[in-house]
């Protein structure tokens, strides 16, 4: 295959993959019976005019195919709809929750990323020592633990010490911008550390058992039989093939890192995407669920997208 | 195990079906072999007791109050009790028996779902695997728990519709390794030769192939009651659980929402955590050594300080 051909056929997936998650959407909160939407027009005495306002707001009194096709001109338009909540047009909402969610959840994940990858490989390297038997179980202690218990015992332990609700302080009066930025750094630190906590028991696993791999390959005994250290076969040739199927899963993970932000962001209050989930589920605002989960699924199909083409440049025995 | 003794053998014509490898069939083989696997076992099993015996050793019932609200440990309370003056330790017990059962049932409507489109996918071949592979594929990329929300919130909260929604989210993994695993041992000469003697199709995936992916199978399945736990604690801590039921997920929702943590009351919080963390580190434990007891690839270490074996070279590895 070549180069063009395979980033082509991921770009078609991706978009596809997006098409899905719209259409899900749609079935979801408009075509199964007894759906959300058609039960917003049965309010219990109704006035026969206000149900037939209500059904032409939300083109309830069209056929189905043709509300579908509204709804994907609407949404081609980048109109989503409006938040029960606050009458704030749901993209608007969502775009400030997006730009809170992803600094935090970014430094999370490479915290996470960074303490898996060496963990993981130290197990590797020595396996079956004291150190592989303490650092698997650590690992897997941390992938069990439920992420919103985990933010709930750091949240006894630690919230004398550091800020643990919301993301900025409302006492602090026209911070300069630097004293702002320490402000949310603080703010971050808890929620952050949390979603590193979680993934990176996972991350270890993973890079560990694909280092056990490549470690058996013929390659790492001819690196060793050619004089190189053990440091340099470890870091030269056999992380190096590791990273391969390390990348698949990062990006495969993508899932848990979104599940892990909706529920610390919960339990932190932190003003992104996830606690617009949470809020949205519990005053059951369903333009806005619909909303964050186009916005979350779009999101990871596009870093998957991306850990696609990086696979790409990583592997060229894709090619072949 | 004769997964990898086939891979040798195939084509010559002198293999039958896998021979019985000692006495007492692969899992037996499994828990002599690995220290970790008798321990996952262990704690699975000592958990499931616990759930079946429930309404026989919980100390208090779970419906009354018989303490103080949020009294701390005492021999009366060996671990306390919640905001409503019930006893704690009841109430995980109770709510262990639940959370199990979710986690089974949905692991087990999952791995009917699964398990039937990986074998149609993999048996049958051709454009139908073309068509559900790709379905599963986007289902793959699709975010777990914003999925599971949406579906949760737009049918409503209950305990039936906990265990489809966490079995619809799990199937795909499943699905993907069985379709592989089928259409590997679907090419082996023994499932030909049956074949030309005249089996049907039905006969052949009951009797031949799935007998041969069965090892796998199971640590799929083990591994994935693990995630359908995780899964039922995150949608009850986010409301969408069966109000009314006691489990491990709605024990830590409530502790959250009922400001034990501001109340001091770890109590409350900690040991239901600490239940599904276990729960799920037996199922990792127990799974994980299945897995690697089915890839030889991790036997060999050519760095390793403790084991430095070469890779086998012949099937003299196996017999061992």
């Amino acid at each position: 295959m070549r180069r063009a051909d395979y980033v082509i056929k991921r770009t078609f997936f991706a978009f596809v993959t997006i098409f899905v998650a719209i259409t899900l959407n749609f079935f979801l909160f408009r075509v199964i019976p007894g759906d959300a939407v058609s039960n917003l027009a049965r309010v219990p005495h109704a006035t026969p005019a206000l149900r037939q306002a209500l059904e032409e707001e939300f083109g309830l009194d069209k056929p189905k195919w043709e509300q579908y096709l509204i709804y994907l001109k609407q949404l081609a338009h980048g109109n989503m709809g409006v938040s029960f909540a606050n009458q704030e047009p749901v993209w608007s909402n969502l775009k400030t929750a997006l730009a809170n969610t992803l600094p935090m959840v970014t430094l999370g994940t490479v915290i996470a990323i960074v303490i898996g990858l060496i963990t993981g490989v130290l197990s590797a390297w020595r396996r079956k020592t004291k150190l592989d038997h303490i650092s698997t179980n650590v690992a897997i202690a941390f992938y069990a633990f439920p992420t919103q218990w985990l933010a709930l015992v750091l949240l006894i332990y630690l919230s004398g010490f550091l800020p643990s609700h919301g993301m900025t302080n409302d006492f602090l009066l026209n911070p300069t911008p630097w004293e702002h930025f320490k402000d949310v750094g603080l703010h971050m630190i808890l929620p952050a550390m949390t979603l590193a906590l979680t993934l990176y028991g996972q991350y270890t696993l993973v890079v560990r058992s694909s280092m056990l791999e490549t470690l058996g390959e013929d390659y790492v005994l001819t690196a060793r039989a050619k004089g190189f250290t053990q440091r340099k076969v470890v870091t030269r040739h056999a992380l190096r093939n590791a990273m391969l199927p390390t990348t698949t899963l990062i990006a495969l993970s993508l899932g848990y890192i979104v599940a892990g932000a909706i529920l610390i962001e919960t339990v932190f209050s932190w003003p992104g995407i996830g606690s617009a989930v949470y809020q949205a589920v519990t005053q059951r605002d369903y333009p806005m669920l619909q909303g964050a989960f186009l916005v979350l699924t779009v999101s990871v199909v596009a870093a998957n997208f991306v850990a696609d083409l990086l696979y790409f440049k990583l592997d060229p025995r894709i090619t072949e | 195990m004769g997964v990898r003794a086939d891979s040798v053998a195939d084509g010559t014509g002198l293999e039958g079906p896998p021979p019985r490898r000692q006495r007492g069939g692969w899992f037996v083989q499994v828990l002599r072999e690995s220290t970790q696997a008798k321990v996952g076992l262990g704690v699975l099993l000592f958990f499931i007791a616990v759930a079946l015996l429930a309404p026989w050793i919980a100390p208090y019932s779970v419906h009354e109050q018989t303490g103080a609200v949020y009294c701390p440990p005492s021999p009366r309370h060996p671990l306390g009790c919640d905001d409503g003056g019930i006893d704690m330790l009841s109430l995980l017990i109770v709510g262990g028996r639940t959370s199990l059962i979710v986690g089974f049932a949905a692991t087990f409507v999952a791995m009917i779902i699964g398990g039937g489109i990986g074998i149609t996918a993999g048996y049958r071949g051709g454009w139908l695997d073309g068509v559900l592979m790709r379905i599963t594929d986007y289902f793959l990329v699709i975010p777990d728990l914003p999925l599971a929300i949406i579906i949760a919130a737009v049918w409503g909260a209950s305990l039936t519709h906990l265990i489809f929604v966490i079995a619809l989210l799990l199937w795909t993994t499943t699905a993907r390794i069985v379709r592989s695993q089928v259409k590997s041992v679907r090419e082996r000469v023994y499932v030909k030769r049956t074949r030309s003697l005249g089996a049907g199709s039905s006969r052949i995936v009951f009797r031949h192939v799935l007998p041969q992916i069965a090892p796998l199978l199971i640590a799929n399945t083990v591994l994935t009651v693990a995630i359908a736990i995780f899964d039922e604690t995150a949608l009850s801590f986010l409301g969408l659980g069966d109000p009314s039921a006691v489990t491990w997920g709605s024990i830590i929702e409530f502790a959250f929402l009922r400001s034990a943590i501001s109340a001091g009351a770890w109590w409350a919080i900690i040991p239901a955590g600490l239940c599904v963390a276990f729960v799920i580190m037996g199922c990792y434990w127990l799974g994980q050594s299945i897995e690697d007891a089915l890839n030889p690839r991790l036997k060999v270490a050519h760095l390793s300080p403790r084991s430095f074996r070469l890779r086998p070279i012949s099937r003299r590895e196996d017999a061992e």
